[in-house]
């Protein structure tokens, strides 16, 4: 451990209107903390800077799953656990269940926050992708007001977002328009669980009259934020999926991405593998469209 | 270097018993259990969440007691390995532990029961492929893990018997 | 006594689990001492140079903190082994990243680590070597005269006469990577002086008598001066047989300096970053074969990296040379082996110690050739395997009844092998995911090396109670693999009393005698058969006495025995290890019974290559082996598949990512080792032929399943794929690059 808790600082005012008049009363002083699942590995391994905290757990205006006939309405403060358990997100939002399951184990899924996700922005973050397909809308609060943001500006490069510095994530609004889409994702990790993703793919389609009415592709941990594959989706849109257009996708992919090396797999994998998950995906609604 | 924090008082109840610490808030859970309240069950294994030798039971859930701070405990229910025996009668998943071999050096043990205690509690007959999805969250590197899904697979049998 | 075992061989419940599973056994970070002192270690930051200057930095109240440097060590500044070579404290050079410097001690952990933080050390730096590459051309030394710890050559017959007659020679070069033992509790210890009584040290570790003899040179302390103690240890696997000298030897000098008790536990990252791991290896093969596959002859060069200082470099060294051979008849055989050093931190024990690496390159090879000469694995194997009669390649006789080619056939059989190969073979054709099927065929030699059990003179001791139940006394310890447990047995089945009338002492070399080191897989062989002796004393003496007839049951002799002790007051029986007859080895010549009993094994892995990903998926596991014995046939299991898992991880998992000699990947985020999650069905099975020379007729079974795994899944992967792979660990990201290479248009 080797950080001082002596030189840390943790309030807990209990509400959210609380939490964002101090935010705005003391710009830039405290750090909101949800779950604590990145925040307390940073702060173990001597990584955050003493300073103060102040913690978004468990409150009520934030831990809740609203669903209304036309969208849902997810708390940024609801857990892996809370999304995975939600009936109307397993069934319509399946992408976002599947990252759900796949962050780190059962203890970090019932800590961790869709909310705390976001903000950390890492471009590996398991659920990202999926809020790309969906084309989720952040709701964003401060005492200034309410402002919304489609979550595809909301990063802007690497572990940096839009978010004002008095500002937080109250909710992700997702749009309850995937009935009749087929779902697609696929993390690759060093290991089957409790793994960063070396690279994940998301995608949605559908197929009308034997042509991809509509797709939606992203990729994780393939460029500084979680990117939607838009010239990947212009080339397929539209179109009957065939061998020579999956192939041509794949390498439009590829050329889309800008994957590096790090410590865990290297940018010539990761391209290559974005490749065979985006054909996986494609090939994949093509025999589910070939047998409707 | 100023010292920011300031110690609080932290009520919680740990295996049926309220108990209160003064504490900072920013102290992990992990170790106020093990410093302040002598439950040395609880472990730590790697600091950041991914051994799960740490895991305890939080308002009913399994949580990494090394990544909560304390303040966030205020007035939870934790449920630590020191709470699962009745006096001498252990658990089914304890005594399941002992008659499979799911228990080597044992470091990993009291984390790895909690977090089979989590999946009994929500998936009271679980699968082998649900046991180890369950599981998933504690390294064990002596086991294999063989024994210890065993374990947990003859403790729900058990227990769904009485 | 009874006639037929009722104890040994049964499924008797661990002597410590309801410890272990309640959370009372109690590790070294769960203990307190009063007035106990935290310490820490401030370390090098460069792989080698010398300490220009050593600063202590502002805002640190120096005065509350015991520092302690080369200069205060009463003793030798070494930690004592092999070779007196490596430092307990640097002493004005450093060789290694993260060597130790200079000790801290405070009341407070959070304003200790600060303090740790607040050094700063200048250093004029020394070109630094990371490579055994490296290391062999010499272009600096930076060990010795030619960065060479050790140096082994095994002849036998006349290989150079052999490469004229061969209708093949097959060339191939293996590597494997370094690998962090993890053991899941960090090393710690407590350390507490006194100058009457002089030093106790408890500690999580394999073998309190290698601490105690560290210490008496280190503090200059008699015998009677030093007391080492065994806590509960969560897990080891080499990983805590010598390290703990080095980190005891840390917190004795900062108990010394201050007076009070000192803890050091190290976290995770410091753990894996200074501390000992898996020799790097690299395997040269160049063989001769007829057209049949047989071996005529061949060389073998083995070479491993030992880091900065000798350690146990020539131990591992040795295993690894006299296993290279493998399993197999060769008629001709050099084996030329070498301890070259690098600057990392020094390498060290982990279980297979060496013989994992060399068996690695030899199993690869067979298929190597089998591929070569055009006949199957199966067979290259069947075609060479030793027999009865038939010597190793240290010309060691093969006296018991193995019958390698029964014991694969059912391994095969087990694996349903050839009807999945061909069944593999079709779907493979047009399939992204390739499956896959490899063998690996070994052996591991039980016990120390040739003349080291003799060396070792191991005692034991029994002792009977006043209560009348039996203690055991050794310094043999538990971490896991059910050391307490088999040992009990043992002394029960031996005297025809209950397992639970016998007892284990701690570890406490106050307490017990030594019983040699816990590792090399010979505590349940040798100490368990010195134990047979000593109970078979306690038995001997309360007869004699008069107490005690022929047929005596239970309830009887728990009379006796506390008769005796209200009598006569407690006694103990003690048995010393005497060498078998027949058993002679050449330390000169690296030849004659290298080991007292060999266990062999079969291991077959069934794999999945998704060519998507070009991740590998283990999908099924035979591990069959003959142990002589099986004692207790839970913990014999719990052995295997946790050998078995660390073997995955050596193979698929686990890399260590090295920058100027420093472990980059020092989480547990990062360094991956297998979840349930990863893991197949690993499936079990023992054959016995008993062994002489073990207790019970039992051969050690705790390193075996480490030899295994690993070519038998890099052989599955390449009946998988077609593209053989000749280093590990082996990542995705590597069958990636190879793939791609042979098919340069895409990813499938």
């Amino acid at each position: 451990m080797r950080s001082d808790p002596s030189d840390f600082e943790l309030v807990a005012p209990g509400s959210l209107s609380a939490v964002v008049s101090l935010l705005a009363q003391r710009p830039g002083e405290f750090l909101p903390i949800a779950g604590g699942t990145d925040l307390m590995v940073q702060y173990a391994s001597g990584k955050l800077a003493p300073r103060k905290l102040v913690s978004l757990w468990n409150l009520p205006e934030l831990r809740r799953i609203e669903a209304s006939d036309d969208a849902v309405l997810i708390g940024a403060g609801s857990t892996y656990t809370d999304l995975r358990e939600h009936e109307v997100l397993a069934k319509e939002f399946p992408l976002l269940v599947s990252a759900a399951r796949w962050t780190g184990g059962v203890a970090n899924q019932n800590r961790g926050t869709l909310g705390g996700n976001i903000v950390n922005a890492s471009p590996a973050a398991d659920s990202l992708p999926a809020l790309l397909v969906y084309e989720a809308e952040l709701i964003l609060v401060s005492a200034r007001g309410e402002r919304r943001v489609p979550y595809v500006n909301f990063h802007i490069g690497y572990k940096k977002t839009l978010l004002a510095a008095d500002e937080l994530i109250r909710a992700i609004r997702l749009q309850r328009s995937f009935a009749g889409y087929s779902s697609y994702s696929r993390k690759v990790g060093a290991r089957n669980a409790q793994a960063i993703a070396k690279v994940c793919v998301a995608g949605l389609g559908k197929i009308v009259g034997g042509v991809l009415e509509d797709v939606r592709i992203s990729a994780g941990s393939a460029a500084p934020t979680p990117l939607r594959l838009r010239r990947t989706e212009s080339v397929v849109e539209g179109k009957a999926i065939n061998a020579a257009l999956v192939d041509q996708a794949r390498k439009t992919a590829i050329g889309e991405i800008t994957p590096i090396d790090d410590i865990r797999s290297t940018a010539a994998y990761r391209s290559a593998v974005v490749g065979n998950l985006v054909a996986e995906f494609l090939l994949g609604l093509n025999a589910q469209g070939n047998n409707a | 270097m100023s010292t920011q924090g300031t110690r609080c008082e932290i009520s919680l109840t740990v295996n049926g018993e309220t108990r209160t610490v003064r504490a900072y808030p920013m102290e992990r859970l992990l170790d106020v259990l093990r410093l302040h309240l002598g439950l040395t069950g609880a472990k730590e294994g790697c600091g950041e969440g991914e051994c799960g030798s740490c895991s305890v039971m939080m308002d009913g859930t399994l949580v990494n007691s090394c990544l909560v701070p304390v303040l966030q405990a205020q007035g939870s229910k934790i449920v630590t390995i020191e709470g699962l025996a009745q006096g001498s009668q252990l658990s089914a998943l304890q005594q399941a532990f002992l008659d499979c071999g799911g228990a080597q050096c044992g470091i990993c043990t009291p984390g790895i029961i909690m977090a089979a205690l989590h999946l009994l509690d929500h998936t009271p007959r679980p699968s082998d492929q649900q046991i180890k999805e369950g599981l998933a969250g504690n390294l064990c590197r002596c086991t294999g893990y063989a024994q210890i899904c065993e374990a947990v697979a003859k403790a729900a049998v058990d227990e769904s018997r009485e | 006594m009874t006639a037929h075992q009722q104890i040994v061989g049964m499924p008797v419940p661990r002597k410590e689990g309801r410890d272990k599973v309640t959370g009372r056994a109690q590790y070294i970070d769960d203990m307190t001492l009063p007035g106990m002192l935290h310490g820490a270690t401030v370390r090098s930051s460069i792989p080698r140079g010398k300490i220009k200057s050593i600063t202590f930095g502002p805002g640190v109240a120096w005065d509350e903190f015991t520092v302690v440097s080369a200069k205060d060590i009463p003793g030798k500044n070494w930690v004592a082994l092999i070779a007196d070579d490596q430092p307990c404290l640097a002493d004005g050079v450093v060789n290694h990243p993260e060597e130790p410097i200079l000790l801290l001690a405070h009341a407070n952990r959070h304003v200790l680590r600060k303090a740790v933080e607040s050094v700063a050390i200048e250093y004029d730096p020394l070109l630094p070597l990371f490579t055994i590459e490296e290391s062999e051309r010499q272009a600096e030394i930076i060990w010795g005269s030619d960065n060479t710890f050790k140096k082994y050559r095994v002849e036998k017959g006349d290989v150079d006469s052999v490469w004229s007659k061969a209708d093949y020679i097959v060339e191939g070069e293996y590597t494997t990577g370094a690998q962090e033992q993890l053991y899941i509790e960090n090393n710690g210890v407590i350390a507490s002086f006194d100058p009457e009584s002089g030093i106790t040290v408890w500690g999580s570790l394999q073998c309190p008598y290698y601490v105690h003899k560290a210490l008496m040179k280190l503090c200059g302390l008699a015998e009677d001066k030093v007391r080492v103690v065994q806590a509960e240890t969560g897990g080891a696997f080499g990983g805590k047989e010598e390290y703990p000298s080095m980190i005891a030897g840390h917190a004795a000098l900062l108990a010394m300096k201050s007076g009070k008790p000192v803890k050091i536990v190290y976290d995770r990252m410091e753990d894996m970053a200074a501390t000992t791991k898996r020799h790097p290896s690299r395997t040269r093969h160049r063989t001769a074969v007829d057209r049949n596959g047989k071996l005529l002859g061949g060389e073998i060069e083995f070479v491993v990296d030992g880091g900065a200082y000798t350690t146990l470099s020539p131990v591992v060294l040795s295993r690894g040379t006299i296993h290279a051979g493998g399993p197999y008849y060769w008629p001709n055989l050099k084996i030329s082996a070498k301890a070259v050093a690098t600057n990392a931190p020094p390498h060290g024990a982990f279980r297979g110690f060496g013989a994992p690496q060399s068996l690695f390159a030899l199993e690869r090879h067979m298929d190597r050739i089998a591929a070569t000469v055009g006949i199957s694995p199966v067979e290259v194997r069947r075609r060479n395997f030793l027999k009865t009669g038939l010597t190793t390649a240290t010309e060691q006789t093969i006296h018991e009844p193995i019958d390698l080619d029964q014991l694969l056939e059912r391994g095969l059989a087990l694996m349903d092998y050839r009807a999945k190969k061909e069944r593999f073979r079709t779907e493979n054709e047009s399939a992204t995911r390739k499956k896959g099927i490899g063998i690996a065929t070994f052996l591991h030699g039980a016990g120390f090396t040739g003349s080291g059990e003799r060396y070792l003179a191991s005692v034991v001791g029994v002792q009977g109670l006043a209560d009348g139940r039996v203690r055991v006394l050794v310094s043999s310890t538990e971490f896991g693999q059910g050391t307490k447990t088999v040992l009990c047995q043992i002394a029960a089945e031996t005297l025809g009393i209950p397992f639970e009338g016998i007892e284990i002492a701690q570890a406490d070399t106050n307490e017990v005698p030594n019983s040699g080191p816990t590792v090399a897989s010979r505590t349940v062989m040798v100490v368990g058969k010195l134990v047979q002796s000593a109970a078979r004393g306690i038995e001997q003496t309360l007869t004699a006495a008069g107490l005690l007839n022929e047929g005596y049951s239970r309830d009887e002799f728990c009379a006796a025995c506390a008769k005796y002790v209200a009598e006569r007051g407690e006694f103990k029986s003690w048995a010393r290890y005497e060498a078998p007859p027949g058993i002679f080895w050449d330390d000169e010549k690296y030849r004659g019974e290298a080991y007292a009993a060999y266990g062999w094994a079969v291991y077959i892995a069934e794999v999945t290559v998704d060519l998507t990903t070009y991740g590998v998926t283990v999908d099924d596991f035979v591990a069959l082996q003959e142990v002589g014995k099986v004692l207790h046939p839970v913990l014999a299991r719990g052995q295997i598949t946790g050998g078995v898992a660390q073997g995955i991880g050596f193979a698929l998992y686990e890399k260590v990512i090295w920058q100027n000699g420093r472990m980059q990947n020092g989480q547990m985020t990062n360094y991956i080792m297998p979840t349930s999650a990863d893991l197949p069905a690993i499936r079990v099975y023992f054959e016995e032929l008993g062994n002489l020379h073990g207790a019970f007729g039992a051969k050690g079974i705790g390193e075996l399943p480490m030899d295994g795994p690993a070519p038998a899944i890099v052989n599955a992967i390449q009946d998988a794929l077609g593209v053989g792979f000749d280093s590990i660990p082996l990542l995705p990201e590597d069958i990636f690059e190879a793939v791609t290479k042979r098919s340069p248009g895409g990813g499938r």
